[in-house]
């Protein structure tokens, strides 16, 4: 037991820190938010240049090996910065699914292109998506970055198949969407030839726990950021002749947020250590991590609006890039609600 | 980064269970379960005295002094198998937790040799006179003055909320020695016995009947000239180290006591069917997250040895769990219905839950109040600017 980072995990933080913050700037993902939500210099750097893109990818399968903890330190790092990368759809959900779920000839055939930022994937799922021989049909509305995707890993809750983003009877409509670092778009299969993973249910498995933990991550990066950026703030901005954090009810407002993203910070690396360690904890401390992580970011950015003052409201601050990441944070891959209620089942010894 | 224990461990957990479980199966059976602070407090003290003798009373401490020189894993252990074993809280938790660990880290070899064999042994209980009518928060404020005459101290004014005072052997009380000083400055740390004629204590109800915290009066009383910890006016950075082991493995027992109460709280919504309402199951939910996190949050900080820069999860864990554990009193009273506002028998006694929803409000209050921690957090955690002072 040490509930401590490693020093080559401390070193991975470090390394990924210092990129995000230096590449990922507002002006980029601006930029990027006005085309399809894809800063894709920043893509291909993070994926080529600085190695990392293959973590939590077993070396096997052709990834960096390593597990979940460095996964969601690099998501930590990533969403500090709300960066605009497909990195959730791609890297997380499609690649741990094929990894997991794909025979070594799937695994060869497309683990390369993902890991190089080539191919971007997009993961559709939906439990109402039917086979019928080859042919898959169903729809999923809210497919992130599924508009740049190239390659699509689509599951139900008993199957998964991999399908071209132009392949026969795929409709992908972009969504003009709240969040534009990711924005969604729906994609429809109307009898798509889809080739199925080898093994879906690990599949399937694997890109769930994965996106929980790498979303609860990216929460945890983001709530911190909104809460040093608005602290910094409080420090120099001054009204009635001081400055505005030495307020009680702005200091606790502030204390209150730390005291979230510090329980925010052990979910989610309880939950990635438990995945990693195999533990009989890790179905517990996905959920728990998802549906904290999330609703921790959303009171730090909805605070980091309010604690502006005006500013915080406008387009040019970046307060409203976080409120509207940590939004749809706490809407996908399960609201919070639906991940208490998993929680809830299993304390309650009742079976799933 | 590693959470799971080592065969090692898990062998000195068998250990711990095994001992822990025939002690509570056996002579000390009567006390198996107890959770009020204030029952039985003879044979608690008994059970202190058995503790020692097993070695099993201050496992992290030296072996020289009574202890096992235990490491941080098996602390966390021992703590977690003696809450799931369903033994009461320590009597002498403030003896075990902080007078012993202070005196370690600031006493002098001689008043180690004095005390902490003792305080090993179970037979030195300790309380803590901090608190006073006037200084609650603001504890730099204390009034009880303090002064050398003939070779002894001599102690004159009030504490107030002195838990289990009435059945404790000792005090170490915050002194001001230094006439007309104010706040921090001029302030003493002594020991001193409380079965002399100068100290007087008179018990407090409590909002559950109970009447575990006391006044405790202080005339003319008397301690040898030796007997305080560091130098005459240390006493401030004295009281802020005790403080400061406040946060120590010890709330990891107290968190396995916590999951005993979750335990039965989620018993009684599975018997009185309020495990069915949706709005309770997602509140159940909620106080499984918050109490597995608090136990992570205490691991991590427990395993971090960087004290170079502030442990957020240090400095928010007082608050984070005071407040879950308000809120699972009321989580408890909305389980339980009209059944938990009545008691069984003419006592105003209550069980578990409906006492853990009145005791509980204390928790945000005692070893500084979720007002005072947020100023703290806010100042040491995010550098803010410090709340002014008043003159009044
Ligand atoms: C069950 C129990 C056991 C205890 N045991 C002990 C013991 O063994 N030994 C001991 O010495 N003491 C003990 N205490 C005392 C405890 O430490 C004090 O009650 C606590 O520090 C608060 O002080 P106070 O009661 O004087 O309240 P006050 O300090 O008067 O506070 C009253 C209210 O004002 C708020 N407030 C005060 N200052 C500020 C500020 N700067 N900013 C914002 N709000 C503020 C507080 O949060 C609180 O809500 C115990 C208390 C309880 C309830």
């Amino acid at each position: 037991m040490e509930f401590v980072f490693t020093e080559e995990q401390a070193m991975i933080g470090e390394t990924a820190r210092a990129f995000f913050a230096e590449n990922a700037t507002s002006e980029r993902t601006r930029k990027a938010m006005a085309a399809d939500g894809i800063d894709r210099d920043l893509w291909t750097a993070f994926c080529q240049e600085l190695g990392l893109s293959g973590i939590g990818i077993p070396e096997s399968a052709g990834g960096a090996g390593l597990g979940l903890v460095e996964l969601a330190i690099i998501a930590e790092a990533a969403g500090a910065q709300v960066a605009a990368l497909p990195m959730l759809g791609s890297l997380v959900l499609s690649a741990q699914a094929i990894a997991a779920g794909g025979s070594a000839e799937q695994q060869a055939a497309r683990l390369p292109g993902l890991l190089s930022g080539e191919v971007v994937a997009g993961y559709v799922h939906d439990a109402g998506i039917t086979a019928d021989g080859a042919g898959l049909s169903g729809s999923a509305g809210f497919v992130a970055h599924g508009g740049s995707a190239q390659l699509f890993v689509v599951t139900s809750n008993t199957g998964a198949w991999l399908v071209p983003a132009d392949g026969p009877g795929v409709t992908v409509t972009p969504l003009t969407s709240m969040d534009q670092t990711r924005p969604y778009a729906r994609v429809t299969l109307a009898d798509a030839p889809g080739e199925p993973l080898a093994d879906p249910a690990a599949a399937i498995a694997a890109a769930h726990r994965a996106g929980f933990v790498a979303v609860a991550a990216e929460a945890l990066g983001g709530a911190q950021a909104a809460l040093d950026r608005t602290v910094a703030y409080a420090r120099e901005r001054v009204q009635f002749g001081r400055p505005i954090g030495s307020f009680q009810a702005y200091k606790h407002r502030l204390a209150d947020l730390m005291i979230e993203i510090e329980q925010a910070r052990s979910a989610v690396y309880w939950a990635a250590c438990a995945v990693d360690e195999g533990s009989d904890e890790a179905a517990l401390a996905v959920h728990a991590a998802k549906s904290f992580a999330a609703d921790t970011f959303f009171l730090c950015a909805g605070n980091m609006i309010q604690l502006h003052g005006g500013i915080g409201f406008t387009w040019e601050h970046d307060a409203h890039l976080s409120f509207k990441r940590a939004r749809a944070i706490q809407s996908m891959l399960g609201n919070g609600e639906w991940h208490r209620e998993q929680v809830a089942t299993m304390i309650l010894g009742e079976a799933a | 980064m590693k959470l799971g224990f080592s065969a090692a461990d898990e062998a000195f957990r068998q250990e711990c269970a095994d001992w822990l479980n025939a002690e509570m199966a056996g002579e000390f059976r009567d006390i198996k379960g107890i959770t009020k602070l204030t029952a039985s407090p003879e044979r608690r003290k008994e059970w202190e005295q058995r503790l020692g003798e097993a070695k099993w009373g201050c496992i992290g401490w030296p072996v020289e002094w009574g202890g096992r020189n235990a490491t941080l894993a098996q602390q966390v252990i021992f703590a977690e198998e003696y809450a799931r074993a369903g033994v009461p809280g320590r009597v002498n938790h403030i003896g075990v937790e902080l007078a012993g660990p202070t005196l370690l880290a600031f006493g002098t070899e001689e008043q180690k040799q004095r005390f902490l064999p003792g305080i090993a042994a179970g037979k030195t209980i300790f309380c803590q006179g901090f608190s006073e009518p006037g200084a609650g928060s603001d504890l730099a404020s204390v009034r009880t003055k303090g002064r050398l005459e003939n070779g002894e101290w001599v102690v004159n004014g009030q504490k107030i909320w002195t838990s289990l005072a009435h059945i404790s052997d000792w005090i170490f009380v915050v002194t001001r020695t230094e006439e007309g000083s104010k706040g921090p400055k001029g302030l003493t740390f002594l020991m001193m016995e409380i079965d002399q004629p100068g100290i007087e204590i008179r018990g407090i109800k409590q909002i559950n009947g109970d009447a575990e915290f006391n006044e405790t009066f202080f005339t003319d009383a008397r301690c040898p000239a030796d007997s305080l910890i560091g130098a005459v006016g240390d006493g401030w950075k004295i009281a802020m180290g005790l403080l400061a082991f406040e946060r120590g493995v010890s709330t990891l027992g107290q968190q396995m006591a916590f999951r005993n109460e979750l335990d039965e709280l989620i018993a009684a919504a599975k018997a009185n069917g309020a495990a069915n309402n949706p709005l309770i199951r997602q509140r159940l939910a909620k106080a499984e997250i918050g109490l597995r996190l608090m136990r992570y949050g205490a691991l991590r900080m427990l395993s971090n040895t960087d004290h170079s820069k502030i442990d957020g999860a240090a400095l928010t864990y007082k608050i984070q769990w005071a407040t879950w554990r308000r809120n699972l009193g009321e989580l408890a009273m909305d389980v339980l219905g009209q059944a938990g506002e009545v008691a069984e028998g003419s006592e105003y006694e209550w069980d578990t839950l409906p006492n853990l929803f009145l005791y509980s409000r204390a928790d945000t209050i005692y070893g500084g109040t979720n007002q005072i921690q947020r100023n703290l957090i806010a100042e040491r955690g995010l550098g803010l600017p410090r709340e002014p002072r008043g003159d009044v």
